[in-house]
């Protein structure tokens, strides 16, 4: 099956337009959006998994995950999602933050996202909106997040950041 | 050859190669220490790079070290489609889980 997924990015309002589609029904691909058990099978790039630490999916609540790998079981880089409005079955809308273990924020990036979710007779369609304060957020989220997954237990990681805050 | 950058990003060990060397620069030999794959895919890999004008070489006695070019990876664009990239995969991963989930209902 040929599944839709379109990815647009206006620079202008610094907002990037996701919309995908997948083949299951309504309920369950909500279930793989807000369930720890199934967002942690797929949110991370393999071979690096997401562990989550707390989960609790209501307004107010928040999900507080790390990527962990054979190499790093214990990365001290966490992710924050902080739910701030939910609808059920239809859409939800998220606060996200790099975060240490307690989930207190790290540094001032963030993002905030608005997931809708539009049902039909054999795909439900998914429309993510994710709109960051800058470009430049953006830019630095890619590098940490994709970094600690990809490099995860290198140990000079911490002064390539070092390096990349200084020559800015 | 000339080839486009995303190119560059499309494969994870590449990837994998530019986190390497924008830590430190290295030797063809020290980066396919960090790998699993022949000595030969890397230079492969480390060619498509060089096409891709993302790699900077020094030679340094005897042996050749490469880098990163740093600002070509600074450029928003690439960071972007990165990012697209990432999603990309994710609900790939995503369709497999549905898949098998499905599955086990029936």
């Amino acid at each position: 099956m040929n599944l839709l997924f379109d990815f647009t990015v206006d620079k202008a309002t610094n907002t990037i337009y996701i919309t995908r589609e997948f083949a299951a029904d309504l309920d369950l691909v909500w279930d793989a959006f807000t369930k720890a058990e199934i967002l942690d099978q797929w949110t991370a790039p393999k071979p690096y998994r997401v562990r989550t630490k707390e989960m609790d999916f209501r307004e107010g609540g928040r999900w507080l995950y790390t990527m962990v790998s054979q190499e790093n079981e214990n990365p001290s880089r966490y992710s924050l999602v902080d739910f701030i409005e939910i609808h059920p079955k239809t859409d939800f809308s998220t606060r996200n933050c790099f975060a240490d273990e307690n989930g207190i924020q790290n540094g001032n990036a963030f993002s905030l996202v608005k997931n809708s979710f539009k049902p039909g007779p054999e795909i439900t369609t998914v429309h993510i909106e994710k709109k960051f304060d800058d470009l430049a957020t953006l830019e630095m989220m890619v590098k940490l997040g994709y970094i600690e997954g990809v490099a995860a237990g290198l140990n000079n990681l911490d002064e390539y950041f070092r390096t990349l805050v200084t020559s800015k | 050859m000339r080839r486009d950058i995303f190119q560059a990003i499309a494969d994870p060990t590449r990837r994998a190669i530019l986190v390497l060397i924008a830590v430190q620069a290295m030797t063809p030999n020290t980066i396919a220490e960090h790998f699993d794959i022949t000595r030969q895919s890397i230079s492969k890999h480390l060619r498509i790079l060089s096409e891709c004008d993302l790699l900077a070489q020094k030679q340094e006695g005897r042996e050749i070290f490469y880098e990163l070019k740093i600002d070509k990876m600074k450029e928003i664009d690439v960071w972007l489609d990165q990012f697209r990239k990432i999603m990309e995969e994710r609900f790939q991963q995503l369709d497999q889980i549905l898949f098998t989930i499905k599955n086990k209902k029936k």
